[in-house]
């Protein structure tokens, strides 16, 4: 499997990365190396095996269902990079 | 000098009152303000607050209000673990001014008991790294040698330990990022069973990797601090209760007629002087009445590559919540909404995790899902079942840490590959959920500290934690001649 500079495209499309012209070469050919390596997986036979799900043996857990304490606007507000009139505010998206 | 005491020793001498909180902090500090222009352990380090807070458990302790026997200790804590008010930067860009509403669950735990934070250490980007050069803080260095990468993602914290700048600390482990440091710089440290901690104000890399977990320089230490941390958290719904019946007091390092599982393959790749130094520490357990037991881990060779799909696919969808908006970085070049996403993430992130996100991506999307996400998760299973074998005949499984000791800075940041396949007998742990811990072995010609890795069925800490004490008595103790 080889990935050539549309799937380096694409797949920064899908990951909302705005790359370089350099990242993506770099990236061209690392991947291409990591993805020979990870290749090998495909001489284990799976095809009697169950996709892991979770390791440990759990049971689900119910409880009420309570109204806690959430975090105040105000400290949104602190930490959001732009916040006015109460909201958290965005580009336009609609023109 | 009181920075080269561990954490049970300074309780000890708290509760006796022979010392002060804040003669402990003084300590620490101009140790600190000694070593870590050189060494940059941390990223976040407030004085002014640290006396402060220790005066204020001088006070407590003054007046019998003592929160527990570790009140007025001093830890750090990785910059990874959320830290309410205090910046918390995961040694990124794009989180560089991040001031947390909230504690992590562990980091309530310790300031329950009265710990004090020391600082935030610095760390690989988001975790993802074994070098501690993708810090967008600057790379640390190995306190052993200044030339070295100390290890990572939990560099700073175990250089901090090791440097004598902490008496303690907090890192976090999705492949090895508590071990593989402990070991690169000469101290002890434990991934716990995943479950074992919360994972509650964790910065998220890889969720069913990740587990938090301490960096010590003793193993009663780790065990106390484990005990501590430690507990089901509803907060966390991977969280477990059980049973810590580890004390220092219960742990007495007799391993007679345990049985430790050793594998050949986790010795193939491994260099010299490692291997030596750790078939001898295997020799000295024998000695003290282990039987060796050898078992063989076919699956090992597809570990890296599993462990590289899954915790990046797991990555590319944690990461995507870094959009500029909610909080944390936000590039002031967008016009558009897409715009702003696409400009914060490729400006706010460094190199590594963007290659982490891109694989991760890749791995999950459609046509690639099932050939290489799935068909991971699939050889995770059998992994699993390897280690489900063996501990079937063994008590727990002992290998080297690192298949090479601490190496130059610089030597292998620029071939991902070459650094992703040195993690090869820490990433295990991480997929089957089991503990491991790292103890101090030996040290190499050249002085740079090898570490040997203990790993035990599904919260039996307290198995390992014996056989660590064990390997604790029998090895030469490893510290920096500064």
């Amino acid at each position: 499997m080889a990935i050539d500079r549309k799937t380096i495209e694409r797949t920064a499309e899908l990951a909302n990365l705005h790359l370089t012209e350099n990242e993506k070469i770099e990236y061209e050919k690392q991947l291409n190396d990591i993805l020979n390596y990870v290749e090998k997986i495909r001489e284990v036979d799976t095809s009697a095996v169950k996709a892991t799900d979770y390791i440990e043996e759990i049971k689900n857990v119910f409880r009420e269902d309570v109204i806690l304490e959430s975090i105040n606007r105000d400290e949104i507000e602190k930490i959001a990079p732009e916040f006015r009139n109460g909201h958290i505010t965005v580009p336009k998206i609609i023109e | 000098m009181l920075y080269s005491k561990s954490v049970i020793e300074l309780s000890k001498m708290l509760e006796e009152k022979r010392i002060s909180s804040v003669e402990i902090a003084e300590s620490y500090i101009s140790r600190i303000e000694k070593y870590n222009k050189e060494i940059n352990a941390y990223i976040t380090f407030n004085p002014e607050q640290l006396l402060k807070d220790a005066a204020e458990s001088d006070q407590r302790r003054s007046s019998g209000k003592t929160k527990s026997s570790f009140d007025g200790i001093p830890v750090a804590v990785k910059d990874n673990i959320s830290t309410a008010g205090i910046r918390t930067t995961c040694g990124s860009k794009i989180l560089e001014n991040f001031i947390p509403p909230y504690n992590a669950a562990v980091y309530q735990k310790l300031c329950d008991n009265g710990f004090l934070l020391l600082g935030k250490t610095n760390m690989d980007e988001f975790a993802m790294g074994s070098t501690n050069e993708s810090s967008f803080f600057g790379p640390v260095k190995n306190p052993h040698d200044f030339s070295c990468v100390p290890g990572g993602s939990s560099g700073g914290s175990a250089a901090a330990v090791s440097a004598m700048m902490a008496p303690a600390a907090l890192g976090s482990d999705t492949g090895g990022s508590i071990r593989q440091p402990a070991s690169f710089c000469g101290v002890v440290g434990m991934k716990p069973t995943y479950g074992k901690v919360s994972r509650f104000g964790l910065v998220a890399y890889a969720s069913s990797l990740d587990q938090i977990g301490p960096i010590t320089s003793t193993v009663d230490d780790a065990a106390a601090m484990l005990e501590i941390i430690s507990g089901k958290d509803g907060r966390d719904s991977t969280s477990m209760h059980s049973e810590n019946d580890f004390s220092p007091a219960e742990l007495d390092g007799n391993i007679k007629g345990m049985k430790l599982g050793v594998s050949e393959e986790y010795f193939r790749g491994a260099d010299e002087e490692t291997a030596s130094i750790i078939r001898k520490t295997i020799d000295k357990l024998k000695n003290l009445g282990a039987e060796i037991v050898e078992i063989s881990m076919k699956m090992n060779d597809y570990a890296i590559p599993v462990y590289y799909l899954i915790a990046t696919a797991e990555a590319s969808s944690n990461l995507g919540r870094y959009d500029g908006i909610k909080y944390g970085y936000h590039s002031p070049a967008a016009g558009k909404l897409s715009d702003l996403y696409k400009l914060t993430r490729n400006e706010g992130f460094g190199n590594e995790v963007k290659r982490r996100i891109m694989l991760g991506t890749f791995a999950l999307s459609s046509g690639y899902y099932d050939a290489y996400y799935v068909k991971a998760l699939k050889c995770r299973t059998l992994i699993v079942e390897d280690f489900k074998n063996a501990f079937k005949n063994v008590d727990a499984i002992i290998s080297p840490v690192s298949p090479v000791p601490a190496f130059k800075a610089g030597e292998k940041i620029n071939d991902p590959l070459q650094m992703y396949l040195l993690d090869i007998l820490t990433i295990s742990a991480n997929l089957a959920a089991i503990p491991g811990i790292s103890v101090p072995a030996g040290k190499t010609g050249s002085g740079l500290p090898v570490g040997i890795q203990i790993m035990g069925n599904h919260f039996e800490e307290k198995k390992i934690l014996n056989i660590a004490k064990a390997v604790e008595a029998v090895s030469e103790k490893i510290s920096v001649d500064f």
